[in-house]
């Protein structure tokens, strides 16, 4: 399925945060938005997981407008994984990816073979096997991470949206949490996920779309867009794009005047 | 921690479920006149239906409300601190009611303290609902009960200042100590359908309340609509803590303190707490107000009174038990 953005405004407590933006994320890829804190990127994910209206614009899922999906339709179609980690209550890894399953079961109506089928993969997929019985609120913010991770994995949607899934996450995840979103993504879903790591955004993204000011400043394969004329333009920073062994880098090392 | 695992703990809700019946029949069964389900002496008959019945529903009815209302208000505010009395409804109920003594309209119509109760608690959700509006988050909602509190509070103040006698002093504090004594039949008929209303909504909740634990964003995204959870966790504590306190007066306590013991034993999920804590909260009004008829130097004191003279020390332990967790 295709996830669209077309000229989209929002604004949030009187200032623009998205001053007319396009994006595609395209079926069969994983796509990154790139940009500074404060960029809108994840103003732009809430937008484009139906959280948040546009006031100009409009976000499309499989060419149909966001807010014309029913909301329960929406959810069993689109996972959104919020920046935001806290888990109010100490639920058992298990009960929280369990939450995933909510879309898909009817009020009043246990875990099907389906559900406890689909929570057992996300659970070995995200490595989390010997956390489930345990509560979160005992776990590190990397393992929370995991576990909210497998929540969206349960959730078996054909578009998965991820504010920043990387951040607290050890190399060892970080990778491992990357070549599953490449698997995920060329198993023919759409993936969307905002990042600060440009070199895990080179190394794994098909395409990057880059924000600054609200709008696109570039969107392409990460070649066309790391250059470091943008990257100077959008983080004020001096970076180069370089490949080791033939994987791509992305090194900042200077802060621009 | 029994419950942790995927599956609903159902060993857990029966025992809960005969706890309250034996509760129920235990409070039929006790009394001033006797054992049994047969009071001695000529009066027995309307002893049980007149005086015994009315309290055994009343206290299993206004328990399951109290302990309801404090699972869903807690699992929506995400805080275990919260208790339902904190949206202003009960603070309303408690109004009307004094007001009714107030203007002496309680001597002249029998249902005038429980009618009065009603309207007042009416008021009082139209206000909180005005104030909190239906965005917005946990906060909002928080702040409009304080508000609809304090003016609640301040209004019976100044209605037990300017009472026209003593006596009708008295009456009011009497009252809002909440008692499950002397209430009759047709009390119970005003309340029961309206209490009732308000858990069959709450019951509904569990689904978005489970969802709610992973914050906003990701409860709607999981289809969860925002607007209809606020609406039904408002109408539905309005509805039964509004009619339970209109009837009984205010029994504190019971709200914060029943969910907050049941919750580990359902894994933490706040959408099983809903029908545990509806079982648990009939169970400790009813038993609460078994022991105060058998420990006969108690016979006099509110179960209100009784509720937060143990509950205020659970409250301290829990606050202690808080800081203890969150500190590094």
């Amino acid at each position: 399925m295709r996830l669209e953005a077309s000229g989209i405004k929002v604004w949030l407590k009187r200032r623009a945060v998205l001053n007319g933006l396009d994006l595609a994320a395209d079926r069969g890829q994983l796509t990154a938005v790139i940009g500074a804190n404060g960029a809108g990127k994840t103003t732009l994910l809430r937008v484009l997981a139906g959280l948040l209206p546009a006031a100009a614009g409009e976000g499309r899922l499989d060419g149909r407008a966001l807010a014309a999906w029913p909301r329960p339709q929406l959810a069993r179609t689109l996972a959104y994984l919020p920046q935001e980690r806290t888990i109010h209550w100490a639920l058992s890894a298990r009960s929280v990816v369990a939450l995933g399953r909510l879309p898909h079961r009817a009020l009043g109506q246990g875990e099907s073979a389906a559900d406890r089928a689909a929570i057992a993969r996300a659970i070995t997929t995200m490595d989390i096997g010997h956390l489930a019985e345990r509560p979160v609120s005992d776990m590190s913010g990397g393992e929370k991470a995991r576990v909210l991770m497998a929540r969206a994995l349960a959730q078996e949607p054909r578009v998965l949206i991820a504010d920043e899934p990387a951040a607290g996450l050890d190399p060892a995840h970080q990778l491992a949490l990357f070549r599953h979103f490449v698997t995920f993504a060329t198993s023919g879903r759409t993936v969307l996920v905002a990042l600060h790591d440009l070199s895990l955004a080179a190394r794994f993204c098909h395409k990057i779309v880059l924000v600054h000011a609200g709008r696109a400043l570039a969107a392409g394969p990460p070649e066309e867009v790391l250059t470091p004329p943008q990257l100077a333009a959008a983080y004020g920073i001096a970076a180069e794009y370089r490949t080791i062994d033939g994987l791509p880098v992305v090194l900042p090392f200077d802060v621009l005047p | 921690m029994s419950g942790r695992g995927g599956g609903t703990p159902w060993h857990l809700f029966a025992l809960l479920a005969a706890a309250a019946g034996l509760a129920f029949a235990l409070s039929l069964a006790i009394g001033a006149s006797g054992f049994g389900f047969k009071p001695a002496g000529d009066a027995g008959a309307l002893i049980f239906w007149e005086i015994r019945l009315p309290r055994a529903v009343l206290g299993t009815l206004v328990g399951a409300t109290l302990g309801l209302s404090g699972a869903a208000l807690q699992g929506y505010l995400r805080n275990p601190l919260a208790e339902p009395s904190l949206i202003g409804v009960s603070g309303g109920a408690a109004l009307g009611a004094v007001l009714a003594i107030h203007l002496g309209l309680s001597q002249v119509l029998p249902l005038a303290l429980p009618v009065g109760g009603l309207l007042g608690a009416a008021a009082a959700l139209i206000a909180v609902a005005a104030l909190a509006g239906l965005r917005g988050g946990p906060i909002t909602l928080i702040l409009a009960g304080l508000a609809v509190s304090a003016t609640t509070t301040a209004a019976i103040s100044l209605a037990l200042n300017l009472s026209p006698n003593p006596f009708a002093a008295i009456e009011m504090v009497y009252w809002m100590m909440g008692s499950l004594a002397d209430r009759s039949l047709t009390q119970v008929w005003l309340g029961a359908p309206l209490m009732l209303a308000g858990i069959g909504v709450l019951l509904l909740l569990g689904r978005a309340l489970d969802a709610l634990s992973l914050g906003e964003d990701a409860a709607v995204s999981l289809g969860i609509d925002a607007k209809r959870t606020r609406l039904a966790l408002i109408a539905g504590i309005a509805l039964s803590v509004g009619a339970a306190t209109a009837i009984t007066g205010v029994i504190g306590f019971v709200g914060l303190l029943v969910p907050h013991a049941l919750r580990p034993w359902l894994g933490h999920r706040p959408g099983l707490l809903l029908p545990a804590s509806l079982l648990g909260g009939a169970i400790l009004v009813t038993a609460a107000d078994i022991a105060l008829r058998l420990l006969e130097p108690w016979a006099d004191v509110r179960i209100g009174v009784f509720t937060a003279l143990f509950g205020a020390p659970f409250f301290l332990w829990l606050v202690l038990k808080t800081r203890s967790e969150l500190a590094p």
